[in-house]
C-alpha cells in the first residue's frame, strides 16, 4: 500500500537531499542582523550552548555563546553548520497527499481529515492497537510529553515508542538496577577532577566533541585516560592505556577488572558495607574471570587488563564513561551493570571526581526518555504498569485510569508487528527508522504493508517517503521548550523564527487531531509553557522529578539539573501546576552521601555472567563488522546531509579495515568493496587504516538507500532494554566485481544533489520565495 | 601591541574541522576556509594537525612579494594581500615555509588567515579558537596558557638555514625546546612504504585472535 511513488532519482530531483552552502542572502558583514538569539545546537546530547543571528525572520548565521557553562563558545562543525538547515529549500512547506504519480499539495483540512478517518477507520476494524505511533527525542520535553499523552489519551493506543530506543536505553535500564534512577550520576564539570579516567565503548571525539575539553583539563590536572575500543579512534591515540578490545566482549573486559580489583584488594569495603547489596554474588561471578581468560575473549593482553584495573581501583577519584559501543549489543544492559559493578566497589560514584555516566547521542535523548513517550513508560519515569503510577497521572490528565493504556512494545517490535500485518496503521514524528533501525530491508517490507502512514516532519526523510499523508512540522529553532542535555541539565530551546510557508509548529499539529478525533478536552494548551507546567505536575513525585523547575529559573540560571521536586506542603499537595514551587536548588550531583534511588536507599550489584553476541564470526561470515558515526554527520543525516559544507567534511561512507586484513583480501583505499552479512549487502569505497583491529571492520550509518550500513545490521535485542544489536555483526568482504562498482558509483551519484545542479522542475526561485514567509 | 597570543597544539587536535567551518563563516571570504586540516597520515594515524597562519615577525610572504600587497599591522598580524594591489603571482604560496597563503583563480588574489582581524581587533577571539572543542587552537595571553594547562609553547622555528619567530605560538609536549625542521628529509620519509609500520596499535594482535588470515581469502 505504501511503497513510495517515485523511484530514488525523482526523490533525489524532487525532495533533496539538496547540498545547501550559504546563508538565506549570502554571506553579510558580521553586524548585519536583526537578533542574536541565544539558544542550543539542535543535534547531540551535549546540547551545547549557541546563539543564532537573525534576519527578516531567517537564521543567517551564529555566534559563539561564551557565557553557557558546558560549551563556553566551543562547537563542531556540525554546531557551526547547523543554521544552514533553516530557509532550505528541501524544507517541507505544505501538507501532502500521496498519488501514484508522486506528491501533491493539499490543504490542512484536507490532511488532518484524512489522517483522522484513518485512523478512526483501521482502529474500528482492527482494534484500538492496530493504529502505532513513533516520536523522536530530537523533540524537546513538552513534545515528548504530549505526545505520550496524545498517543494514550487521543489514539488511545498502547503501541508508542520513541527512537531514543536505539541510543541510551540500555545505560537508563542498566543505571536504575544499580541506582534505581536514570540519569548521568554528575554534571560534566566532576570528570575534570577524576584522577582517573575509564573510557569504553564511546568515540567521544567524533561523537561528542565538547566532551573532549573536559577530560583533556582533567588529564592537564594529571589524570590518567584509559582508553576501550576496537579502533584506534583520535582519542584514544592520546590514551595513557589503550585497550583494543573485540566488538561484543565488553563485558568480559569489565569482570576481569572487578575480578583484579577484589584480588588485590582494592575494594572500598566500607563504602560496599553502609550503601550497597548484592555484592557477594558479583565476587562470587568475576571469581573465575581471570585476567587471561578474558585476554582470549577480548583480545587484549591480560597486562593491560591488570594495569587498567588497578590503576581505576588504586586512584582516589575516578569517572567511567561509554555510550553506544557498550549499549548497542543485546547485552547492552549486562554490560552497563558491568560498569555500575566496577564503580559501586570502588566506592567511585556519589563524589566529586566520582561517577559512572553514559554519553548522550541524540539531541533530548536524556530529557527525552523521562516524559513518557517510551512504551513502558509514564511522565516523570513512571512505570505504566504501577497502579499506583496510573493512578496519579490519570489525576493529573483528569482521565479514569482505564483509559490509559497498558505497556505496548517498543521501535523495533513495532516494526516487526507492522511486517506480521498486525499493526495496520502509523503516525511517526521525527524519527527516522528505515535508517536507523538495523535490517533495513526487513523495515522497508514492513513499511509497505502499511494500510495507512501520516508523518509529521521538516523534511521528506527516507521513511516518509513512505507516506501516505505528510503534515509539514518545525524546526528546532522555530518553536520553544525545553531539552534535558547528557549531563541531567535542563535548558531552554528559544524560538529565534516562526515555521516558513505553512507548516506548523509539531504541538499545534498534534492538538489539532486529537480534537478531530474528539479527545480535544484533554489537550487545552494554548502555548508550550502551559505543556511544560503540565508536566511538572505530571513528573512531581516520579524519580525524575522536574516540579521545582521553571522556565525562569531555567533561563536565569543557565539551565537547572533534574530531580528538583517540591520543596513546601502546598507544592506537594496542589494538583494546580501554578501552586507548584520552585524553592529546590536542582541536583547537578547523585549519590552524594552513598544516597540511592531504590526504596532501600542503596545501590544494587547485579551479578553478570559472560554470554556472546546474538551474531559471531563462523566459517560462512569471518569477518567482525561494526557501525558508528563521523563527526560531521548527525544520526539518520536527515538533517546534516543536507547541509553541504558538513557532506563535503565527508561524502559518502566507507569501509575501514586493516592493512593486514586488507593485504589478505587485495583490497586498497578507494577500491570498491562488496560486504555481506545475512541480512542484506552493500557496495563502498574502501579505506585502509591501521587504526582498527584486523579482524573488524567498520562502517558509519548516516547514509540511505543502498549506502546504509543498517542494510547489514541484525534485529537480536537486548532482552531488558530492547535495544538492538547494531554494534556486532558477521560479515563477509570481498572486491567488487566490475559490474559492482558500476552499481556503487551509481549509488554514490545518487546520494545528493547540489543547489547549481537542480532539475529545471525544482523551481527553487519559487521556493526560496515560500521560504521567506 | 596586544599581550593576547594565539596557541596551536597538534596533540590535541580531534581532526573534527570545527575551525575549518567556523572560519568559513567569515564574511571577508565567504563560505571559504582560510586555515586548513593535515592530517598527518590517515592510514597509518588518527593524528591530524590545524594550520593556521604562523604570522611571522619577518614574514617571508611580504618579503617576496613584488606587489607589496602583504601587510603587517602593528599587533603583528600578517594580513591577506591587499586586493588592489595583489598581482596574483603566487610567489608568497611558494615561498611561505609553512604552507599557508593560497592563490585563488576565481578572484585572481592570494587569501589566507588574518586571525580573523575583524574579530581580533576589536576585542573578540578568533573564530577558530573560539569554537575548537578541544582548545587545540587557543587564543589568549600567555599567563592564561600557562595557569590552564602543561606544553611548551614556541615560536621559533629552524628551516634549515632561516631561523623564524612568529606571532603564533606551537605547543610542544613539556620539556620539547626547539623545532629544527629538516622538511625535505621529513617529506621523503612520509613517502618510504614502511614509514608508519611502527605505528600499528593492534600489531600485538599477531595471528588474529578469531581467524587467519589465509582462511579467510580461502573462503572469501
Amino acid at each position: 500500500m505504501a511503497n513510495p511513488p517515485l523511484s530514488r532519482e525523482e526523490f533525489l530531483d524532487t525532495y533533496g537531499p539538496t547540498l545547501h552552502y550559504s546563508p538565506p542572502g549570502g554571506f553579510r558583514s558580521v553586524e548585519d542582523y536583526d537578533a542574536l538569539v541565544d539558544t542550543h545546537c539542535c543535534f547531540c546530547g551535549q546540547q551545547c550552548g549557541i546563539r543564532l543571528k537573525v534576519k527578516n525572520n531567517e537564521v543567517v548565521g551564529f555566534e559563539p555563546r561564551y557565557e553557557f557553562p558546558f560549551n563556553k563558545g566551543k562547537l563542531c562543525p556540525k554546531g557551526i553548520k547547523r543554521y544552514l538547515q533553516g530557509s532550505h529549500p528541501d524544507r517541507l512547506l505544505h501538507p501532502m497527499r500521496r498519488t501514484e504519480h508522486g506528491y501533491q499539495q493539499i490543504t490542512w483540512d484536507e490532511a488532518l481529515s484524512e489522517t483522522v478517518s484513518k485512523i478512526q477507520e483501521i482502529q474500528a476494524k482492527y482494534g484500538k492497537d492496530s493504529f502505532a505511533m513513533l516520536s523522536g527525542v530530537s523533540l524537546t520535553n513538552e513534545k515528548s510529553y504530549l505526545v505520550g499523552k496524545f498517543a494514550r489519551l487521543a489514539l488511545q493506543t498502547a503501541n508508542l515508542d520513541y527512537n531514543g530506543r536505539l541510543c541510551m536505553v540500555s545505560a537508563g535500564a542498566g543505571n536504575k538496577k544499580a541506582y534505581g534512577i536514570d540519569r548521568a550520576s554528575n554534571h560534566w564539570e566532576d570528570i575534570t577532577d577524576a584522577k582517573v579516567i575509564f573510557i569504553i565503548g564511546t568515540n567521544i571525539a567524533e561523537c561528542f566533541p565538547i566532551t573532549t575539553d573536559y577530560i583533556w583539563r582533567a588529564r592537564d590536572k594529571g589524570a590518567k585516560i584509559i582508553y576501550a575500543d576496537p579502533r584506534m579512534v583520535p582519542m584514544a591515540r592520546t590514551a595513557d592505556l589503550f585497550l583494543p578490545l573485540r566488538i561484543g566482549s565488553d563485558s568480559a573486559l569489565l569482570m576481569s577488572m572487578l575480578h583484579v580489583i577484589i584480588r588485590d584488594g582494592l575494594t572500598d569495603e566500607a563504602f560496599i558495607e553502609a550503601h550497597t547489596t548484592g555484592f557477594g554474588d558479583v565476587r562470587a561471578a568475576v571469581a573465575d574471570a581471570t585476567p587471561e581468560w578474558a585476554a582470549e575473549i577480548t583480545g587484549v593482553p591480560a597486562a593491560k587488563i591488570e594495569q587498567a584495573a588497578r590503576w581505576y581501583g588504586e586512584a582516589e577519584t575516578g569517572m567511567i564513561l561509554h555510550a553506544r559501543g557498550l549499549e548497542h549489543q543485546v547485552k547492552g544492559v549486562e554490560n552497563v551493570m558491568s560498569c555500575a559493578n566496577l564503580a559501586l566497589a570502588t566506592g567511585k560514584i556519589g563524589k566529586p571526581g566520582c561517577g559512572h555516566s553514559t554519553i548522550t547521542g541524540q539531541g533530548n535523548g536524556q530529557g527525552g526518555r523521562e516524559h513518557g513517550h517510551k512504551c513502558d513508560q509514564l511522565p516523570g519515569n513512571r512505570d505504566i504498569t504501577n497502579p499506583e503510577h496510573r493512578k496519579y497521572i490519570a489525576e493529573v490528565w483528569g482521565c479514569s485510569e482505564d483509559e490509559i493504556p497498558g505497556k505496548g512494545i517498543t521501535a523495533q517490535e513495532i516494526l516487526n508487528e507492522i511486517h506480521a500485518g498486525k499493526i495496520k496503521g502509523l503516525l511517526s514524528i521525527c524519527f527516522n527508522p528505515l535508517i536507523s533501525l538495523p535490517d533495513a530491508n526487513f523495515n522497508r517490507e514492513a513499511l509497505n504493508k502499511l494500510e495507512h502512514y501520516s508523518v509529521i516532519d521538516f523534511f521528506l526523510s527516507e521513511t516518509a517517503q513512505h507516506a501516505d499523508i505528510v503534515l509539514p512540522g518545525s524546526l528546532q529553532e522555530e518553536d520553544e521548550g525545553t531539552t534535558t542535555s547528557g549531563e541531567g541539565r535542563v535548558i531552554k530551546i528559544n524560538a529565534p523564527v516562526t515555521p516558513p510557508g505553512e507548516a506548523r509548529r509539531d504541538w499545534e499539529i498534534l492538538l489539532d487531531i486529537a480534537g478531530r478525533l474528539g479527545r480535544g478536552k484533554y489537550f487545552q494548551f494554548s502555548d508550550t509553557q502551559e505543556i511544560f507546567n503540565e508536566l511538572r505536575l505530571a513528573s512531581r513525585g516520579g524519580t525524575a522529578d522536574y516540579s521545582g523547575i521553571t522556565w525562569e529559573k531555567v533561563v536565569n540560571n543557565q539551565g537547572v539539573f533534574w530531580p528538583c521536586p517540591q520543596t513546601t506542603d502546598e507544592g506537594l499537595a496542589t494538583m494546580h501546576a501554578e501552586n507548584l514551587d520552585d524553592r529546590h536548588p536542582g541536583t547537578p550531583r547523585l549519590y552524594e552521601g552513598g544516597k540511592f534511588y531504590h526504596p532501600d536507599g542503596k545501590a544494587h550489584f547485579n551479578a553478570v555472567s559472560w554470554r556472546e553476541s546474538g551474531e559471531v564470526v563462523d566459517d560462512e561470515y569471518p569477518i567482525w563488522f561494526t557501525t558508528g558515526r563521523v563527526v560531521s554527520q548527525y544520526l539518520s543525516g536527515t538533517q546534516t546531509r543536507r547541509i553541504g559544507p558538513l557532506v563535503d567534511q565527508f561524502p559518502h561512507p566507507k569501509l575501514e579495515l586493516h592493512p593486514r586484513m586488507a593485504k589478505e583480501l587485495n583490497i586498497k583505499t578507494d577500491d570498491w568493496v562488496t560486504i555481506q552479512t545475512r541480512r542484506g549487502e552493500v557496495i563502498i569505497q574502501a579505506n585502509v587504516v591501521n587504526t582498527i583491529r584486523p579482524d573488524t571492520v567498520f562502517m558509519a550509518y548516516h547514509w540511505g538507500g543502498k549506502e546504509s550500513a543498517n542494510l547489514l545490521t541484525q534485529r537480536a535485542l537486548d532482552p531488558i532494554s530492547k535495544i538492538p544489536e547494531f554494534k556486532v555483526s558477521a560479515c563477509r568482504v570481498r572486491l567488487a566485481t566490475p559490474e559492482e562498482q558500476v552499481q556503487g558509483e551509481h549509488t554514490k551519484s545518487l546520494s545528493a544533489r547540489t543547489e547549481k545542479n537542480l532539475p529545471v522542475g525544482y523551481n527553487l526561485a519559487e521556493r526560496r520565495k515560500e521560504l521567506r514567509r | 601591541m596586544s599581550d593576547m597570543r594565539f596557541f596551536v597544539d597538534p596533540i590535541r587536535c580531534i581532526g573534527c574541522k570545527a575551525c575549518m567551518q567556523a572560519c568559513s563563516e567569515c564574511d571577508t571570504h565567504k563560505g571559504k576556509s582560510m586555515i586548513h586540516l593535515e592530517y598527518i597520515e590517515r592510514g597509518a594515524s588518527t593524528q591530524t594537525a590545524p594550520m593556521v597562519c604562523m604570522h611571522c615577525d619577518l614574514p617571508t610572504c611580504a618579503a617576496v612579494c613584488p606587489a607589496d600587497a602583504i601587510k603587517r599591522t602593528e599587533d603583528g598580524v600578517v594580513q591577506s594581500s591587499q586586493a588592489p594591489r595583489c598581482i596574483g603571482c603566487s610567489n608568497c604560496v611558494n615561498a611561505c615555509p609553512f604552507g599557508v597563503p593560497r592563490y585563488y583563480p576565481e578572484i585572481d588574489q592570494m587569501l589566507k588567515c588574518d586571525m580573523c582581524y575583524d574579530r581580533t581587533s576589536v576585542g573578540k577571539k578568533p573564530m577558530c579558537a573560539s569554537v575548537c572543542p578541544s582548545e587545540a587552537l587557543f587564543y589568549g595571553t600567555l599567563e592564561e596558557f600557562q595557569s590552564r594547562r602543561g606544553g611548551t609553547p614556541q615560536n621559533s622555528f629552524q628551516f634549515g638555514e632561516q631561523t623564524i619567530t612568529t606571532k603564533v605560538f606551537l605547543v610542544l609536549p613539556d620539556g620539547e625546546i626547539g623545532l629544527d625542521m629538516d622538511v625535505i628529509s621529513h617529506m621523503d620519509a612520509r613517502f618510504e612504504p614502511d614509514a608508519f609500520d611502527h605505528l600499528d596499535p593492534f600489531a600485538h594482535l599477531e595471528p588474529l585472535p578469531m581467524e587467519q588470515p589465509q582462511t579467510l581469502r580461502g573462503r572469501l
